[in-house]
């Protein structure tokens, strides 16, 4: 019992960097209908960043964060204007093979670059232990959850309480009649593209601290995504941040108890299990045809 | 039945025919073996079609079936003292049903997704089977990897078994693709493309005909997969499950038009020299996957609709004088009628 509750908060805290990731997902997908596959990519990138940063000028990885996620989030308007943009709204299997390609494509910009050695980010306090009523807690999985609360709420005000996020779910609920409105869904579609990739700054930094990665590292992550998104239900950011922290804690649990290989395999049986009785997700809405 | 068309029956049998001749003319080993690569990407786009251009269900899993048939062929062979030269061969037929049979619950359950949901749940498939592979070191020989027993073929004509069975299932599923794009099941699978839910309003067979298609095409990947893993002779989680197959089976159906009989076998012939040549003018690694990603691109971007539905539109356009191109010539749509 004792081995279950301890996974079970090192999963809860690997679940709140997941749904992280996965928030930029499903803000994406919500503004577009566009399933960006590169998420996972756009993470180790982000990782690869800060690993930068940390080892040539000795940046603090969680510092690190604060220009990293400017340049994603440049990157992702350029992608959106580059290659979503162009794609018409009945095109929107084909977004997933654009944005397969790019995340292809990053891959081989970072092999290129970094070639496909392991790296891992090193600050000092990567392997202290925090002692929570009993409990033992690496230091960085504290740290990574705090993180995920603060950026997730900086997310949450800004959508619920700015305009450009008033804006921005307008564009989710009803495109046309937000363009109707005086929306200029355009360039509301290029700034949320850049949000969801800004937060994969974020995500990237702490990946980096927590796992080893290499540049094949963003297929791992993608497939687990994906299996969060589709479970909380597409396009529920709520539905993706519960569908995360069940993930890392069912995936975390089954690692303690049975073995750390059969740890992934946990997230596609729930998922699998879900799906047959509730084919639209957790929080998911039934969707009519193009879905 | 369909009704045969002479152009369509000389189309065929002057390719099928010519293609069957190849290993007789051609000796040298490293044509052959592109041969066979390009032979079997032709196969998995002909069979992936069925279900991604017929139906509308894009899968990004196949390669899951793909290492199924592999490992299947494997395991089975490696309890055969001495199998003989044929028996791999023999086994296929087993192997493509068996897979599809073991697979049809899974795809009952994917199946009731939609289009987005579809591509990501067998998108994670293809991930829960490598992994399999990887953990069940008793069965697949996990990372270490399963060793096929060695062809026993003379090395003068080595490759040309390989190229014939490859040949054999391409032929297989572009019967199939024929078949189906003539027949009833074939409307029907058009219908659950364009509207499935008034489909099934107006009395098609959804469910059945999704996966009757979904059936066909698991059997002729995992057939595939067999040939491949026996003419490989080692198979590795991460090749014989590998993402890049799958990704690139989509690549070359869309590159040769989604939803037509020659598009898949047009869109393999044309990428897999051109993938060989990159990677053998610019290294495995390095700058091929950046080459990759931008003719998927490029592709993607500039021929959304493949190169024979392009290419029929521009011939329509030119004969038809100039303000009389009809309605359907703009749909973005492949239309089922432009085959054999």
């Amino acid at each position: 019992m004792r081995t279950v509750l301890q996974a079970a908060i090192i999963g809860l805290s690997a679940g709140s960097v997941y749904a992280l990731m996965a928030s930029g997902l499903t803000l994406v997908f919500g503004i577009m209908r566009v399933v960006n596959v590169a998420q996972g990519a756009l993470v180790i990138l982000g990782a690869y960043l800060s690993y930068s940063l940390f080892s040539r000028f000795h940046l603090d990885p969680f510092l690190a964060i604060l220009l990293v996620a400017p340049m994603l989030f440049a990157l992702g308007v350029g992608l959106q204007l580059a290659f979503v943009r162009r794609l018409r709204r009945d095109e929107q299997e084909l977004s997933l093979l654009v944005m397969f390609a790019v995340a292809v494509g990053i891959e081989g910009v970072l092999t290129l670059v970094y070639k496909t050695t392991y790296r891992s980010i090193n600050p000092g306090y990567a392997n202290r232990v925090l002692e929570l009523a009993g409990f033992k807690v690496p230091l960085v999985r504290v740290l990574a959850f705090a993180l995920s609360v603060v950026v997730l709420s900086v997310l949450w005000v800004v959508l619920q309480r700015t305009r450009f996020g008033r804006a921005l779910r307008a564009t989710v609920q009803n495109p046309t009649a937000a363009r109707l409105l005086g929306v200029e869904a355009e360039r509301v579609a290029a700034l949320g593209f850049g949000l969801g990739a800004s937060t994969g700054a974020a995500a990237g930094a702490v990946y980096g601290i927590v796992f080893p990665f290499n540049p094949g590292s963003h297929y791992d992550l993608i497939s687990r995504l994906l299996s969060i998104v589709v479970l909380g239900g597409l396009g529920s950011l709520g539905g993706s941040v519960v569908a995360a922290l069940l993930m890392g804690v069912a995936e975390a649990v089954v690692a303690a108890t049975l073995s750390p290989v059969w740890s992934s395999f946990a997230f596609f049986a729930v998922l699998l299990g879900v799906l047959l009785v509730r084919p639209q997700g957790m929080f998911g809405s039934v969707q009519r045809g193009g879905l | 039945m369909r009704r045969l068309r002479w152009p369509g029956v000389t189309r065929a049998a002057v390719a099928f025919g010519g293609l069957a001749a190849l290993p007789l003319v051609v000796g040298e080993h490293w044509i052959l073996s592109l041969a066979i690569f390009t032979l079997m990407y032709a196969a998995l786009g002909s069979a992936w079609n069925l279900l991604g251009g017929y139906a509308g269900y894009i899968s990004l899993g196949h390669v899951a079936f793909f290492g199924i048939g592999a490992y299947a062929l494997g395991i089975a062979l490696s309890h055969v003292a001495s199998p003989g030269v044929w028996l791999p061969f023999l086994l296929l037929p087993t192997i493509g049903l068996g897979t599809a049979a073991v697979t049809l619950p899974i795809a009952w359950v994917a199946l009731r997704t939609r289009a987005t949901t579809f591509a990501i749940v067998t998108l994670t498939l293809l991930f829960v089977v490598q992994t399999l592979a990887f953990n069940l070191p008793g069965l697949t020989g996990g990372s270490q990897g399963l060793a096929m027993p060695v062809p026993p073929f003379p090395l003068g004509s080595f490759e040309r078994p390989f190229y014939l069975a490859m040949l054999a299932l391409l032929a297989v599923a572009m019967l199939i693709s024929w078949y189906v794009l003539g027949s009833r099941v074939g409307l029907e699978l058009l219908a659950v493309r364009e509207d499935e839910e008034r489909a099934r309003g107006l009395g098609v067979r959804t469910t059945t005909v999704k996966l009757a298609a979904f059936a066909a095409s698991v059997a002729i990947t995992a057939m595939c997969g067999g040939v491949w893993a026996y003419y490989i002779a080692f198979i590795y989680p991460q090749f014989a499950i590998d993402p890049l197959i799958s990704i690139g089976t989509v690549l070359m159906v869309f590159l040769g038009g989604r939803g037509t009989l020659w598009g898949p076998p047009l869109g393999a012939a044309v990428l897999i020299p051109a993938q060989q040549y990159l990677a053998y003018r610019f290294g495995q690694n390095d700058l091929y996957l950046v080459g990759y990603a931008a003719v998927f691109l490029l592709v993607v971007l500039f021929l959304p609709r493949g190169i024979l539905p392009s290419v029929a539109e521009r011939a329509r356009r030119w004969r038809a004088p100039p303000g009389e191109v009809s309605q359907e010539s703009t749909t973005t749509r492949p239309r089922p009628r432009e085959v054999v």
